[in-house]
């Protein structure tokens, strides 16, 4: 029993470069598809079998993203857009995991509440967001609420969720052990229910990117959204594509930032390692 | 040197009502345990055994009756009655360490002996940082047992703690209770269906009745420690718990206490 003990603590505290060695191929595997796409689409375009004017190339829009960082406008409108889904996923979030540990906790706060928001929650977004418009104007307001409504639902059911999954059993063992409330709930709600409070921050974030997508293409002057629509306008599609990989590689990003966090703090889960 | 009485037990009543049903799951129920005692329940299913630890944890308070833990009534769950259920109900995020300091600071320089030493006690010095997934069902029992201990409990309140292990892993941690109790000398209140076990253990067995859970005999085990299972006299001991377990009481009768 002690041996097969020891090498399985070995194996997880390998080196740092063995480990990177051991992940290469993974990578290479992963970049496969994309690269061959790439490729083709490249030479299809430069052969002419593809329209230039409606698919783009590669290189054109490499070529465009560059022009477009170098004169700044990509910045302008990449920061007023990470602005609005900062403040927007902030807000919603936030009320999101407030709300869900709440009605997880009580019974009665579920009674009042649960239906109702279950109701609003069935409601698709944009079907929501000319009344938004109505209400709070073309301005900031309306698109960081229609922001923090799509990040609000993910994160309320699944902090809602992992609050009711926490083992009671483990509720008999603090009040045995005389934990305090507030003991109760740093060190076993919090903990217990971290997996899916996480893998809702993971779902918030992508709904709260969608949003943002569906806000500033609907009316707006700024952000890359706007800048999409815009360049569609004027049939830039080098200009157009530059934005939807934009979208693309900070939504990637950003949910990598949380799968790293997932895998920081629930390492003691005993399915993590899929 | 008179015996300091840890739990006193005195006409305990517990019914259990489910829907029209009523459940008399313990009968005027009266046990004394005293200081460093190791007793054992032993009963069939459904005689109230886990039920009369419960109440004696805190973790139920709806009885009749009395019960005294160092002369003091019970009014709820408490460190000073350490737990130890069949499970081993250890927090799946924290480390062995982790676990057995629970609410307790690890980094204060007390409590980082006190749990030193325990992890000796229970043998798992190398295991401190290893989550409970990664160990063993018995090394997780064994965790169990010293963060029940770390607390100092007055008395230690076991719930069929090692039924849920293979028969060599059990065995091993009988030893390894044993052992915990001949150097700290703990009041141990024991629930088990396993008559080897309660007669390898402990001082006195009591042996339960089921419908309504009342007390059978009270069987004092007067063997000196360490016990050997397959001596004449623990057989002996065995086959007449077995005869209280499955039998009427007037074939017994001339052993009542």
């Amino acid at each position: 029993m002690a041996t097969v003990m020891t090498t399985e603590l070995e194996v997880q505290h390998l080196p740092r470069k063995e480990k990177a060695v051991r992940k290469l191929p993974g990578v290479i595997r992963a970049m496969a598809i994309p690269f061959i796409i790439l490729v083709a689409w490249e030479a299809l375009a430069r052969s002419g079998y593809l329209a230039v004017n409606l698919f783009s190339s590669p290189t054109l829009i490499l070529l465009k993203g560059y022009e477009l960082m170098k004169s700044g406008e990509l910045i302008k409108h990449l920061a007023i857009s990470l602005q609005r889904a900062v403040i927007g996923f902030g807000l919603g979030g936030f009320l999101g995991l407030a709300f869900g540990v709440w009605v997880g906790m009580k019974r009665k706060t579920e009674q009042y509440l649960n239906p109702t928001l279950q109701m609003v929650r069935t409601v698709p977004l944009l079907a929501i967001t000319p009344l938004f418009i109505l209400w709070f104007g073309f301005g900031e307001l309306s698109k960081v609420l229609l922001i923090s409504l799509g990040a609000f639902f993910p994160l309320y059911l699944q902090s809602f969720l992992g609050v009711r999954n926490v083992d009671n059993k483990l509720f008999e063992v603090a009040k045995i052990l005389e934990y305090s409330t507030a003991e109760k709930i740093t060190k076993v709600l919090f903990p217990g229910s971290l997996p899916n409070i996480l893998l809702g921050i993971r779902l918030s974030l992508s709904t709260a990117w969608m949003c943002l997508v569906a806000a500033e293409l609907l009316g707006a002057t700024k952000g890359v959204g706007f800048m999409i629509q815009d360049a569609r306008a004027f049939m830039a599609t080098d200009k157009v594509f530059v934005g939807i990989i934009i979208f693309a590689l900070i939504g990637k990003l950003s949910d990598s930032f949380v799968r790293v966090l997932e895998e920081r703090l629930l390492k003691w889960q005993d399915s993590f390692k899929a | 040197m008179t015996a300091v009485t840890a739990l006193r037990i005195d006409q305990l009543n517990k019914t259990f009502s489910t829907n029209a049903q009523k459940v008399h799951a313990l009968d005027r129920f009266d046990l004394k345990v005293q200081e460093g005692e190791l007793v054992s329940i032993i009963g069939p299913s459904g005689c109230g055994k886990s039920t009369l630890l419960k109440l004696v944890a805190g973790l139920d308070t709806d009885y009749e009756g009395n019960i005294q833990v160092f002369s003091e009534p019970i009014i709820g769950p408490s460190k000073e009655r350490g737990f130890i259920f069949q499970e081993h109900r250890l927090f799946p995020w924290a480390t062995v360490e982790g676990n057995i300091a629970g609410n307790l600071k690890l980094k204060d320089a007390a409590v980082r002996k006190k749990i030193d030493d325990l992890i000796g006690l229970v043998n798992l010095r190398g295991f401190e940082k290893a989550y409970p997934r990664q160990i063993s069902g018995g090394m997780s029992q064994r965790v169990a047992i010293a963060r029940a201990l770390l607390r100092n409990p007055k008395i230690l309140l076991l719930d069929e703690p090692f039924g849920a292990l293979d028969a060599f892993t059990r065995e091993h941690l009988q030893e390894a209770l044993l052992n915990i109790w001949e150097k700290n000398k703990t009041t141990m209140l024991l629930v088990t269906h396993d008559i080897d076990e309660a007669i390898y253990l402990s001082s006195r067995v009591v042996v339960m009745d089921a419908h309504p859970g009342r007390i059978k005999a009270i069987v004092p085990i007067e063997l000196p420690l360490p016990r050997t299972r397959s001596s004449k006299s623990f057989l002996e001991y065995r086959s007449l718990i077995m005869k209280y377990l499955n039998h009427d009481i007037e074939e017994v009768e001339d052993f009542s206490i």
